[in-house]
């Protein structure tokens, strides 16, 4: 039986994307068969961020609209034989998904795969609502900055209580927090909320701090999901991210300051 | 006392604004759209204080739920205590 986990977080631009390409990769590489989904009709993305951009020819939309086979849609991913990419409608917008459609496409994948990653858009509208509604777990992304805080707290709300889960009166969606884009020094000056800070007002369990980290921008330049750029520190960081996802007990890494030089302190403080 | 704030780096900690400022809105935003379990939470927060008043207690030991059948919500609490208690 596949498992749905969602990646969401209610404010745009704090790294959805990026995260549900590189927890589907990891996932791939541990050997789980893995689909990850695109949600944001209209405005697709995880496509470029996988680097499979050129070889959509189906969407998510045909299979629902357009008697299109969810298995002619799947794009398969060039590194790894067991991850899959389901691309967003670009032409559509987010009303051609309904609750109905989406819950058959998840039902046909569950009987091949072992994960089914949902990459949500931002807000609170029906693409975000239905990319949360099948949820089993759900990655909630935050920034260690209010606007992100505040509005993951909102979308903690909508899964505790308008998810399929919720509204079945079954187990609860599992919570995780994965806070990016995570800065130690910044942190260490006072000038961004800690983790600690982060949990005491989400209260939801951390799977995962992923650093500041420019091979990001890097590897999305290139179309190749972070945790296969070797040597990346945020691509390490979400590898033990995935990990945890997985039952497994892995220590918190690159939460602590990297010891500068006095000559480094110096310039970082008259800046 | 520019030039000692210089060499200290004695620069103001926003952070601890950030996280005030946020405790309060989103109590208020919990307030105003918490028709579901959105307060669970601070429930669960004000539970394990309550509790800790008497016995300590680790923080995964209160586990509280809403289980709901029909137009029926149940709060369920659990919260496991350390050793034997009482008679």
């Amino acid at each position: 039986m596949a498992k749905i986990i969602t990646v969401t977080s209610g404010k745009g631009g704090v790294g959805k994307t990026t995260s549900a390409a590189a927890i589907g990769t990891g996932l791939a590489q541990a050997g789980k068969r893995t689909v990850v989904i695109d949600f944001d009709v209209g405005l697709r993305n995880l496509d470029l961020v996988m680097g499979c951009e050129r070889r959509v020819v189906f969407d998510f939309v045909n299979v629902i609209h357009d008697d299109i086979r969810v298995q002619q849609a799947l794009i398969k991913d060039k590194r790894l034989d067991n991850l899959f990419i389901l691309p967003a409608s670009q032409t559509r917008d987010k009303d051609a998904l309904d609750q109905e459609g989406v819950g058959r496409v998840l039902d046909e994948l569950a009987k091949e795969f072992d994960f089914i990653v949902c990459d949500s858009p931002a807000g609170i509208e029906r693409g975000a609502l239905l990319a949360l509604y099948f949820a089993d777990e759900a990655v909630v992304v935050a920034n260690p900055e209010v606007s992100s805080v505040r509005d993951s707290d909102r979308i903690i709300g909508i899964l505790n209580s308008r998810s399929k889960r919720a509204e079945s009166g079954d187990e609860q969606v599992k919570l995780h927090l994965l806070l990016t884009r995570y800065d130690a020094e910044r942190v260490e000056q006072g000038e961004m909320l800690k983790t600690d800070d982060v949990l005491e007002i989400l209260a939801i369990p951390l799977l995962g701090v992923i650093p500041h980290d420019k091979t990001v921008l890097a590897a999305s330049n290139v179309g190749t999901p972070i945790v296969l750029e070797a040597g990346s520190i945020a691509g390490q960081a979400y590898q033990d991210s995935v990990k945890r996802l997985l039952g497994d007990d892995v220590p918190m890494r690159f939460v602590e300051p990297r010891r500068a030089g006095w000559f480094t302190r110096f310039l970082r403080r008259s800046a | 006392m520019k030039l000692l704030e210089f060499f200290l780096g004695n620069k103001s900690r926003t952070a601890d604004t950030a996280k005030d400022r946020l405790k309060l809105i989103v109590v208020r935003d919990r307030a105003s759209t918490g028709t579901g379990p959105d307060f669970l939470p601070m429930l669960q927060q004000d539970l394990l204080e309550v509790v800790r008043r008497y016995v300590e207690i680790d923080e995964d030991k209160v586990q509280i739920d809403v289980d709901r059948k029909g137009n029926l919500s149940m709060l369920e609490v659990n919260i496991e205590l350390p050793g034997r208690y009482g008679n």
